[in-house]
Order: C-alpha cells, then sequence, then structure tokens
C-alpha cells in the first residue's frame, strides 16, 4: 500500500467515526434527560461534524477523484464506511451513551494530541484544531461516567451494564494493519499500539473514581476500521443519507 | 438533598466586558458541572471569556414589598448627580 492509499484509508477512518459517532449522539437532540446534557451532547455533535468536514475533505482531495466531504458523507454505501464499530453501538440509554462517549474521547485525545506533530501539515493542522475541543469532551464525559458510576445504585448498576456491553468494542481501535504500519513508518499517525498505554492509564483512574470494574478481557471486536459492519449501520445510513438519495443534488 | 439538582444563577464576563454579567441559571448536580453547562447553554456563540456560577439558594435578594422605603427616597436626590459641575474644555469627554 504506497503513502496516499494509506492516508485516504487514514483519513476515512477518522472523518467516518466522528461523523457516525456524532449521528449517534445527535439522536439525543430533544430527548436528552436534562436541558443542559441536551444542549451539551448537540453542542459535542457540531463539533464532531465540524471534524467530519475537515478530515473528509482531505480525503476528497488526497483521493484526487473529485469527492467532497459531502459526497463521501452521503453518497457511499456500508462497506465503504471504515468508522470504529463503537461509534455506531445503539445509544441505549444516556448512561450507556456516555460510557461510549467517554471510551471514545480517552483514545481520540492522545490521538489528536500526537497528530498535531504529524509529519503530513494537513493532518496536523485539523488535529490542533479537533485536540481543543476533544479535550473538553473528555472532560465532560469523564466526569459524567464518575458521577453517575459512584452515583445510586441504579445508576453504578447501569454504567456497569454500559462497560460491560461496550468493553468488546473498545480495543479495535489498537488492532493495527497495512495501512497503520505505512502511516507509522512516514511519521503520519502513531501506532495503534502506542496509544493503548495512555488510554489504558485514563480509563483505570476514572473507572477507579466511577467505582466501576474493568472487564478481566483483551477481546475486541474489529472490522469497522475495514468496511465490515454491525447490521446497525445500514439504518443510521439510511436516516442520514435518504434525502440525497431520495432528491439527488439537493441543495437549500 | 432531593431528586432535583439545585439550580445556579451563571455570571458571564465577556471578551470585551469589565464586568461579570447575569445571563440567566442552569440546573446542575455540582459547582464544576454547573460551570460546564453554563459553557455549553451560555457560550455556544462565543459570549464569554470567563464563568462565575453561583448557587441561586445563596443569593440573598431585596425584597419587593420594599421598594418603596428602600427606592423612592433616592428619587427626590438630584444633587447627587454630578452635573452641576462646569467641566473645563480641556478635559475633553468624560
Amino acid at each position: 500500500m504506497d503513502r496516499d492509499a494509506a492516508l485516504f484509508e487514514f483519513l476515512l477512518r477518522q472523518g467516518d467515526t466522528t461523523l457516525i459517532l456524532a449521528q449517534r449522539i445527535g439522536e439525543w437532540c430533544g430527548h436528552a434527560p436534562v436541558l443542559e446534557e441536551d444542549i451539551a451532547l448537540a453542542n459535542t455533535a457540531l463539533d464532531l461534524i465540524g471534524q467530519t468536514q475537515l478530515w473528509l475533505g482531505l480525503a476528497g482531495e488526497v483521493e484526487g477523484k473529485g469527492r467532497s466531504a459531502d459526497d463521501l458523507a452521503y453518497l457511499r454505501d456500508a462497506w465503504d464506511f471504515r468508522n470504529l464499530l463503537m461509534a455506531e453501538r445503539p445509544n441505549r440509554d444516556f448512561g450507556h451513551t456516555m460510557m461510549r462517549q467517554f471510551l471514545y474521547d480517552a483514545w481520540a485525545h492522545p490521538m489528536l494530541t500526537r497528530l498535531a506533530a504529524s509529519s503530513e501539515p494537513r493532518v496536523a493542522e485539523i488535529a490542533a484544531k479537533a485536540v481543543k475541543e476533544t479535550a473538553y469532551h473528555l472532560e465532560r464525559s469523564a466526569d459524567i461516567v464518575v458521577g453517575l458510576g459512584d452515583g445510586t445504585d441504579e445508576s453504578h448498576a447501569r454504567m456497569q451494564d454500559a462497560l460491560d456491553r461496550l468493553w468488546p468494542y473498545a480495543g479495535e481501535v489498537f488492532v493495527a494493519d497495512d495501512a497503520d504500519e505505512v502511516l507509522a513508518q512516514a511519521g503520519i499517525a502513531p501506532h495503534p499500539e502506542e496509544l493503548r498505554a495512555p488510554w489504558t492509564e485514563t480509563i483505570r483512574r476514572v473507572m477507579a473514581e466511577a467505582t466501576l470494574t474493568i472487564p478481566d478481557s483483551d477481546f475486541a471486536h474489529t472490522g469497522g476500521r475495514t468496511g465490515r459492519h454491525t447490521e446497525d449501520l445500514g439504518h443510521i445510513l439510511s436516516t442520514m443519507q435518504w434525502l440525497q438519495r431520495a432528491y439527488p443534488g439537493a441543495t437549500w | 438533598m432531593g431528586k432535583e439538582w439545585p439550580l445556579w444563577e451563571v455570571f458571564i464576563r465577556g471578551s470585551h466586558g469589565m464586568s461579570h454579567r447575569h445571563v440567566g441559571s442552569l440546573h446542575a448536580p455540582d459547582a464544576e458541572m454547573a460551570i460546564r453547562n453554563a459553557r455549553d447553554v451560555y457560550t455556544r456563540r462565543n459570549e464569554g471569556v470567563s464563568i462565575w456560577v453561583v448557587r441561586a439558594a445563596d443569593i440573598a435578594a431585596s425584597s419587593p414589598s420594599d421598594k418603596g422605603p428602600l427606592y423612592e427616597p433616592s428619587q427626590s436626590k438630584v444633587y447627587r448627580h454630578p452635573t452641576f459641575f462646569d467641566i473645563p474644555d480641556d478635559v475633553g469627554a468624560m
């Protein structure tokens, strides 16, 4: 795999993950348990959509076939998406949504911190902007995981259940393939394995404070980063893409 | 504490403002979350550079029924406004 092919793959992985996660947390808009959380979740979703525009915009540029960020978001089918499986997991309850957000943020923050020093300046620029937003997302999601984990019996049980359900999806991000090796060699992105230590440290610290037990398993579902998805992604895409599919080229 | 989160009053200082201004209120479980919620609810259009929150229950307020004794006596005391001085021209705008 050459550098540009690996870079294109990487940009899709970044942009598709932020896009699908944003779409998922956007589902809470108007439905969150309290007004303050409703707005906070919508803000996070919009931050992630902003990051998506940058990642997918650059992906189209690197691909060189004239596809825009919108083309990539709205006109690809499920098998062309490269998002992490965790991003497409259903929201379930608010606690489960925030646990997923925390597991993602705890990875995204050290990832973006390293990408800000990427040998590819266009990647470094996007990461430098996104890392500030993600630092805030992480503070917020960690706080809520602690608040609910170390909360009532009911909230504790729900957060432990959320962690148990999401844990098998958390490790996908550390499993490297050819594209990752090429990118690490070229100094464009850190090797996935390099992020495991800082991620694990954050998870351990926050889960201890949240009085939650980390599952004793390293098993990780994989496939999202290579286009093999759960059936949930198709449902997200049918909601997200139907307008462009039904009315091709529609704008406002 | 009941099941409802306590109410917090939010004060924001804008980038060109000299002082914090009251902008509204919100609910949050503690001060830290109140500041985060205030950031998300009241500064999403770049309104602020500093946030104060204070529990609404901790604010002591004057009573509306004391309006007469508290404020009316000052209505007839125009001499308290510094409008009776001639300002020398070279002082400029004040």
